[in-house]
């Protein structure tokens, strides 16, 4: 018997590693293809840039609540594009409200701050709810059990807001100091991209020092390593539990309002790609783990902006945007080929076996 | 139970062959039709159907047709006593919908004939699964060329609306030599319809002369048009043309102008950017924004008549383009269902599917309020002229989509 690890590689891994670098090879010859080309211009790569690093921020706010979920319940919360979905939903008639009797041009910033607080609390209840109603009775069910139920919640969610709301679409009301673009060292920027970023930036922050320094924060990574041990020092579990939830809402509800910032449209199905897209950075950065999710978020959204452009345009293929879903994908097969448990995955092989 | 039942039906079957005996003339329906005949009791409605979008973000498309079909359903009134009944099925303006709809309505042997689909990716789905159920299908908004080329046509598919092959040739004419525009890029959304007019626009105005410095696509659920934006603006175009659908057109317009470069780029869209909808989601950017759709000022005198029925019914103008086509479309099954049916003494009518097919292909000079509408072999019926309008007003309390050159939008070709 060989002992070494060459000795067991199946055949599995030589295919998967052939094909990441046959991926590598296509990226880079892509890439210098394009480069080499000329076709776009320094600022032009920076605008590409920073619109993916705004879309990407918005990513990794939603990503943070499939991944907090994911850490203390090991299970995948589906319902958490429609959480998404409700908080800039609600507020969408609060800020049009608010601009019609004229108060949001008089007072940008309280009035973003209503509708974003609106957001974040609409999202968090809706959160909260579906965890009581569709998960809670299902906490000792097999973990099949909830996934399913969660999908069900998500298309729950999802009609009853189109029964509320209707199926078209509402825009958010344009305010003058969100037009225009600032400078940040040389860059051109869009307001909108810059608050969007920021405004990410501040709510991660925000979160990692919930989750590292409070006491309640401490309870949740204790929770997540092992629930039953933590139950038996005394740490209530469903507390917790909760705890969590309100937390991924929030954060839910935040990167609403700062979607509907960037993007302005608002309809009940506007959860579906972002919740898939978020999903998939979760994974990217390694799902249970909160830095993961929000350097999978940044990722993922830099390389659907950036990719098509760098990596097809150099190859000749046409309409090269059309593929960003594509290239958002396989840069998850490619990760997950080289790290199988993310970015920044723990190895669940050794701890959590 | 047999016993009781019995008398009753010995008195009936005595009825009926004295109601036989009384009517010598009338031999019983026998049918012929090699793909199957309808009977519609003398209490039961005629029965139309729509297979139209009449949810989500493209609802106003589908909606707008379904009320031009349930006001020809006021004007006609009656069929030969019976009354018309209109239901139908959402086809979400993607090939799913347009196929799980197909399917209901194909499992519904009442149905006379059907109303659809909107888009034509639903067409191509829809379409074979109609043809096989024997039914035929009148579309009033699908536009994409193939649906009607010879090779591609399916058998019962019609439509009362304009080939793109003729918008794409006139948005194209627009844009080159009305405008003076040299350099254009064009976005479609991957759908049939999208790519097919993006494609005619781009053949003609190379042919006229132009350039087209960028063909791109996104996806209809694409939110974030900045990237695609930027790849365009390389080529500096004056003008992109993105018949796209409401959503992704409307992304496409408010974030056009964010991008270095596209700062003064003109916008042009096609039909689906002809709605109330559009300018709901697109925002203040939608000003300035051409698009091009049916030449309303060119219909027949009707269409008067029919906006005032419309103001009257729903208490608003129309919200699209294509409620007139609707409206058409169903007058059209009307005309060729008194050709082919047969009705018994006691109100009783039959006719064969084949033959009803056969009489809607046959419409030669129908006097609709579109034009004067003559069907081709392979189903394409239109007599509409394509004009471009311009979004004046981005607030969709201001639209009125009458086609004058003093509205909003505001027609802008001759």
């Amino acid at each position: 018997m060989r002992k070494n690890s060459l000795g067991r590689l199946t055949i599995t891994d030589v295919v998967m590693f052939a094909v990441g670098l046959g991926l590598a090879g296509v990226i880079v010859a892509g890439s210098a293809a394009t480069l080499s080309s000329g076709k776009y211009t320094l600022a032009q790569w920076q605008d590409l840039f920073i619109f993916g690093l705004a879309q990407g921020s918005i990513y990794a706010l939603i990503a943070l609540g499939y991944t907090l979920v994911y850490g203390v319940l090991r299970m995948i919360n589906f319902a958490h594009s429609e959480v998404f979905m409700s908080g800039p939903y609600t507020a969408y008639f609060f800020a049009r409200y608010m601009f019609n009797i004229g108060f949001l041009q008089a007072y940008p910033v309280a009035g973003l701050l209503i509708v974003s607080a609106i957001s974040m609390l609409t999202s968090m209840a809706i959160a909260l709810t579906v965890e009581r109603i569709a998960y809670r009775p299902l906490r000792k069910a097999p973990r099949l059990v909830p996934l399913i139920t969660a999908i069900g919640a998500s298309f729950f969610l999802q009609y009853t807001f189109r029964g509320l709301y209707g199926s078209g679409i509402d825009r958010y009301p344009e305010l003058a100091i969100l037009k225009g673009s600032i400078s940040v060292l040389g860059v051109r920027v869009l307001v909108t991209q810059a608050l969007v970023i920021v405004a990410a930036a501040v709510f991660m922050g925000l979160l990692y020092a919930f989750v590292m320094l409070s006491k309640t924060g401490k309870a949740m990574r204790a929770v997540s390593e092992d629930k039953e041990t933590a139950q038996l020092m005394g740490i209530d579990v469903d507390r917790i539990i909760t705890t969590t939830f309100a937390l991924g809402g929030a954060l839910a509800g935040a990167a609403g309002v700062l979607y509907a910032l960037i993007f302005g449209q608002v309809q009940f199905y506007m959860g579906f790609v972002p919740g898939i897209k978020a999903f998939t950075a979760a994974v990217l950065g390694g799902i249970g783990n909160v830095p993961g999710a929000m350097v999978g978020g940044l990722f993922l959204g830099v390389f659907e902006s950036v990719g098509p452009s760098l990596f097809l345009d150099g190859l000749g293929i046409p309409a090269p945007n059309q593929l960003k879903d594509a290239i958002a994908f396989t840069m998850l097969v490619f990760v997950l080929i080289f790290r199988p448990s993310g970015i920044l995955g723990e190895r669940l092989a050794t701890k959590k076996a | 139970m047999i016993e009781r039942r019995l008398p009753g039906l010995l008195v009936l079957g005595c009825f009926g062959a004295l109601l036989a005996a009384c009517a010598p003339a009338a031999k019983p329906y026998e049918c012929t039709d090699k793909i199957g005949c309808v009977t519609i009791a003398p209490a039961a409605s005629v029965h139309i159907a729509y297979a139209l979008v009449v949810a989500g973000p493209d609802a106003v498309l589908g909606t707008d047709s379904k009320r031009g079909v349930e006001i020809a359903i006021d004007d006609k009134g009656k069929f030969r006593g019976h009354t018309i009944e209109l239901t139908g099925e959402d086809t979400g303006c993607n090939a799913e919908g347009g196929q799980a709809a197909a399917q209901k309505l194909a499992a519904d042997k009442t149905i006379v004939a059907v109303i659809g689909t909107s888009c034509s990716s639903e067409a191509r789905v829809a379409a074979p699964i109609l043809r096989d159920a024997g039914l035929t299908m009148i579309s009033p908004s699908n536009t994409a060329p193939d649906l009607t080329k010879p090779e591609k046509h399916v058998d019962g598919y019609m439509r009362t609306a304009h080939n793109d092959e003729l918008q794409g040739a006139v948005a194209a004419a627009f844009a080159y030599t009305t405008k003076g525009i040299k350099k254009a890029a064009t976005i479609h959304d991957g759908s049939i319809y999208s790519q097919s007019l993006a494609e005619v626009f781009a053949k003609k105005f190379v042919e006229l002369g132009g350039e087209i410095v960028a063909g791109e696509a996104v996806q209809p659920n694409d939110t974030d048009m900045r990237p695609v934006l930027t790849n365009i603006s390389a080529g500096k175009p004056e003008l992109i043309y993105y018949p796209c659908f409401t959503s992704a057109a409307a992304f496409i317009t408010s974030q056009a102008k964010e991008v270095p470069g596209l700062e003064t780029v003109q916008l042009m869209g096609a039909d689906p950017m002809y709605s109330v909808d559009y300018l709901k989601a697109a925002g203040e950017a939608a000003k300035g924004v051409w698009n091009s759709s049916p030449d309303f000022s060119a219909f027949a005198g009707g269409y008067k008549d029919f906006l005032d029925k419309h103001q009257k019914k729903y208490g608003e103008a129309p919200l699209s383009a294509f409620h007139a086509h609707g409206y058409d479309g169903a007058n059209i099954i009307f005309a060729a269902l008194e050709k082919v049916v047969v009705a018994d003494a006691d109100g009783t009518l039959h006719f064969g599917r084949q033959a009803l097919r056969d009489a809607m292909f046959a419409t030669k000079d129908f006097k609709g309020i579109t034009g004067n509408l003559s069907c081709s072999a392979t189903g394409d019926c239109s007599d509409t002229k394509i004009a471009v309008y311009e979004i004046v007003n981005a607030d969709p309390a201001s639209w009125n989509p009458t086609g004058a050159t003093d509205t909003n939008p505001k027609k802008i070709s001759q």
